[in-house]
């Protein structure tokens, strides 16, 4: 039987009516408007439910009256960031490419673009910033394969270097060792030559020898004093960086096997505007010229 | 007192017992006396404060707020009469934080909870809404009978004359902690002319309708559950703090009291409820210290009132020590000590704090440079085989004027610095690459330093700007990087 009010003696308080082994619990009551929010919550939960996809089943869920999802608020924020964008890609778009640095609007907005372009599709060979990679040239500095001009720069990314692109970058150094066209102690000679070139120290008797062979097999592509030829692709061999390594054990491999890496035509892959902006942005990165 | 033994007919739970307690509404009645005046003061002078600040003008020249008092959010700047706080400045809140806090300790341990019941803002609008409520509705006695009668039209009319009057202080509250945020002046007209952005209303709303909720409805209630003050202030609290006390050692035993009737062996407390019936958090101070008193004093000021009627002493309540309390069990009495080693640290964590500030604020300059390296690549090697670096350049001018500042580099031999614009870097430079900064603006360049190879991995040297129009100059030691081999 239920006891209304039942008073604990010593406090004068009631309590709750439970009993454990002899001991009661005082009735310290919740405030009441502790009760109402939880209602409200209880409320508000079921109004949510109706709006927003709540219920999970066996094979999906019930999907609210709203019709939400978040795969669908994140599409529709992509198409508006996209809205946002286009006028000012259309206007990369139709700007000449030289033109484009005049315009500090579309100079800014083009170099941030690039920037995240080339982090997406260019930062696994060429680094980031484009500090480069044995094998993959830096771009941040002043030493160009195939030219630092903007329109260089953007020729080789929309055509790629040795690849199926009929416009690609093309040119191919011969396999001097591995083909028979020098011996070993010729391509040795001409690697301390070539070395020599750049600053480093070898013996002078071969690099004596090894300039004999590099004006007979050499100079057609890299030149007669080894300043190279940014038309076919052929380095710069005075610089003091190189792309594979400067030291004799690799100067001597890149001359017996030639080593002739491609880079992929980005126009096949990228839209031009993309290819516009990457251009701005590498020729940013400090060796553009 | 014997405890009831077990009644072998009681449920495992009753249904009778009420799980969640209805709000016991408190009548505060109004009393009068030098600590209401006090209140009053303070009321009249926090309100001011507040409402007529976001009004004052202090010329700051042309392209510049007038607002003495301005938190300028879209432009990301704050203004406090002549200091124009950055968001990078934000450290000076830290320092007003540290000295609030420590002044609530400070306060606390020599006179209790004096900031609940006199400054804080949720005391100060009660206080305000209780005077609305005791204009229209009448006092204690008048709101109890309204309250407890059947609705007629005149109480009707009484409820909602108090609620609409609630809402507009409310709205005043709400449209005032605005103007701190926007021009006063132009906000005041856009919110009247219903120009005003959706923030600004989204805000005059939030503002609006928790002053009325908190101050109108809610009060004690927010002192006892939601604030968190009351439930630690016991540790700034000591026996030499000046707290709410009634002196039961002169009040006891309590009693009646009939005009003409002796004082001889009883105490002076007359039992009339006149202190329960002020307090505005609906307790009864003679049951000592306890979480729901403010220490707002009106019982104070309701029981000499009494006192005086009965022609006993004033001062049965009043702001009185443990220590004097213990004493007076032992039959002694004791002064309060308000120097004691917690009062002496928390001054001196004040004066700390406050000497920081100060030194902050003096030595605040209205330049700074910050020099950031390219992370990739950390160092690019030329041609010519020498070396080199990429920073970004941020040069901050917080003058008020556009100004020029020489950047140059020194403690690097034969180094050149360049500065990279538009299309590619264009500025060569051997005295220092000027560099024109707009008025309070922050300008990002990106510098090229070349220099010949050193062969360490790190050299350190200083960047430089230094302007042209004050002399003004502000240094970053930077480092240089290059290959070991």
């Amino acid at each position: 039987m239920p006891t209304k009010g039942e008073k604990d003696a010593l406090t004068g308080r009631e309590t709750t009516g439970h009993e454990w082994d002899g001991v009661r619990e005082l009735n310290t009551p919740l405030p009441k408007w502790w009760l109402y929010t939880f209602i409200a919550s209880i409320v508000f939960a079921v109004g949510y439910s109706v709006l927003y996809p709540a219920v999970p089943w066996l094979h999906g869920h019930t999907t609210g009256v709203l019709g939400y999802t978040n795969r669908g608020a994140v599409a529709s924020e992509i198409a508006a960031t996209a809205a946002r964008q286009a006028p000012i890609l259309d206007r990369i778009r139709v700007t000449d490419l030289a033109a484009i640095p005049k315009d500090p609007a579309l100079y800014a907005y083009a170099v941030a673009g690039g920037k995240a372009a080339f982090a997406d599709n260019c930062v696994p060979c060429h680094r980031a910033g484009g500090a480069g990679a044995p094998g993959y040239p830096m771009l941040a500095g002043d030493r160009w394969l195939w030219g630092g001009t903007l329109e260089a720069i953007h020729q080789t990314i929309s055509h790629g270097v040795r690849n199926d692109d009929p416009d690609s970058r093309q040119s191919a150094m011969p396999r001097f060792g591995l083909d028979g066209m020098l011996t070993a102690a010729q391509i040795g000679d001409v690697a301390d030559f070539v070395r020599s070139l750049s600053g480093n120290k070898a013996p002078p008797d071969a690099i004596q020898r090894g300039s004999k062979i590099f004006a007979e097999n050499c100079a057609a592509c890299h030149g007669e004093t080894g300043t190279g030829n940014p038309d076919i692709g052929a380095p710069n061999l005075t610089a003091k960086i190189s792309l594979y390594g400067s030291d004799r054990v690799t100067v001597v491999d890149v001359i017996t096997r030639a080593r002739n890496s491609s880079m992929p035509s980005w126009g096949r892959r990228l839209d031009p505007v993309t290819i516009k902006m990457l251009a701005i942005y590498v020729h940013s990165l400090g060796g553009g010229r | 007192m014997t405890v009831p033994a077990a009644d072998p007919s009681h449920g495992e739970f009753s249904l009778d017992v009420p799980f969640f307690g209805d709000r016991q509404k408190v009548y505060p009645r109004k009393v009068k006396g030098p600590v209401r005046s006090i209140k009053w003061a303070v009321l009249i002078g926090c309100l001011a404060i507040y409402y007529i600040a976001p009004w004052l003008r202090w010329d700051r020249g042309p392209g510049h707020p007038d607002q003495a008092f301005l938190i300028d959010m879209p432009g990301r700047r704050a203004y406090f009469l002549n200091l124009e706080i950055w968001p990078q400045e934000v450290y000076y809140i830290a320092g007003l934080l540290i000295l609030g806090a420590i002044g609530l300790f400070f306060v606390t341990s020599l006179f209790g909870r004096m900031w609940c019941g006199f400054t804080c803002p949720q005391t100060v609008w009660t206080d305000l809404f209780m005077w609305a409520e005791r204009l229209i509705e009448g006092d204690r006695m008048a709101r109890v009978r309204l309250d407890q009668q059947p609705w007629t039209l005149a109480k009707l009319g009484k409820k909602l004359g108090k609620h609409g009057v609630w809402l507009v202080i409310a709205a005043m509250t709400g449209g005032a902690w605005i103007m701190y945020f926007n021009d006063a002046p132009t906000v005041t007209r856009d919110i009247l002319t219903l120009q005003a952005s959706t923030t600004v209303y989204f805000f005059v709303g939030l503002f609006t309708s928790t002053t009325y909720l908190l101050a109108g409805w809610a009060r004690e209630q927010v002192c006892t559950y939601m604030c968190p003050w009351p439930r630690f202030q016991a540790a700034m609290v000591d026996d030499q703090t000046l707290t709410v006390t009634y002196r039961g050692w002169r009040g006891e035993p309590r009693g009646k009291h009939h005009k003409g009737e002796t004082w001889q062996g009883r105490g002076d407390c007359v039992d009339c409820h006149a202190c329960v019936a002020a307090c505005p958090t609906g307790i009864d101070i003679r049951d000592g210290l306890q979480l729901e008193c403010i220490g707002c004093g009106l019982c104070i000021d309701a029981c000499n009132e009494i006192m005086e009627r009965v022609e006993r002493p004033r001062g049965l309540i009043g702001f009185d020590t443990y220590a004097n309390r213990a004493a007076h069990e032992r039959g002694t009495t004791a002064h309060p000590r308000f120097i004691r080693p917690r009062t002496v640290v928390y001054v001196l964590i004040m004066l700390a704090a406050m000497g920081a500030m100060l030194a902050m604020v003096l030595e605040r300059s209205t330049a700074s440079l910050t020099v950031l390296p390219d992370r990739s690549p950390l160092f690019v090697r030329l041609s010519d085989g020498s070396i080199r670096n990429g920073y970004v350049v941020k040069i901050q001018n917080k003058a008020g004027i556009a100004r020029t500042f020489d950047l140059r580099g020194i403690g690097l031999t034969s180094a050149t610095l360049q500065i990279a614009e538009g299309e590619g870097p264009a500025v060569a430079a051997v005295e220092g690459v000027p560099l024109t900064v707009k008025p309070d603006a922050v300008a990002t360049f990106h510098a090229y330093v070349h220099a010949p190879k050193t062969g360490q991995a790190e050299t350190g040297f200083v960047l430089i700007a230094r302007a042209r129009e004050d002399g003004e100059s502000v240094d970053y030691h930077a480092t240089f990087r290059g290959p070991t081999d």
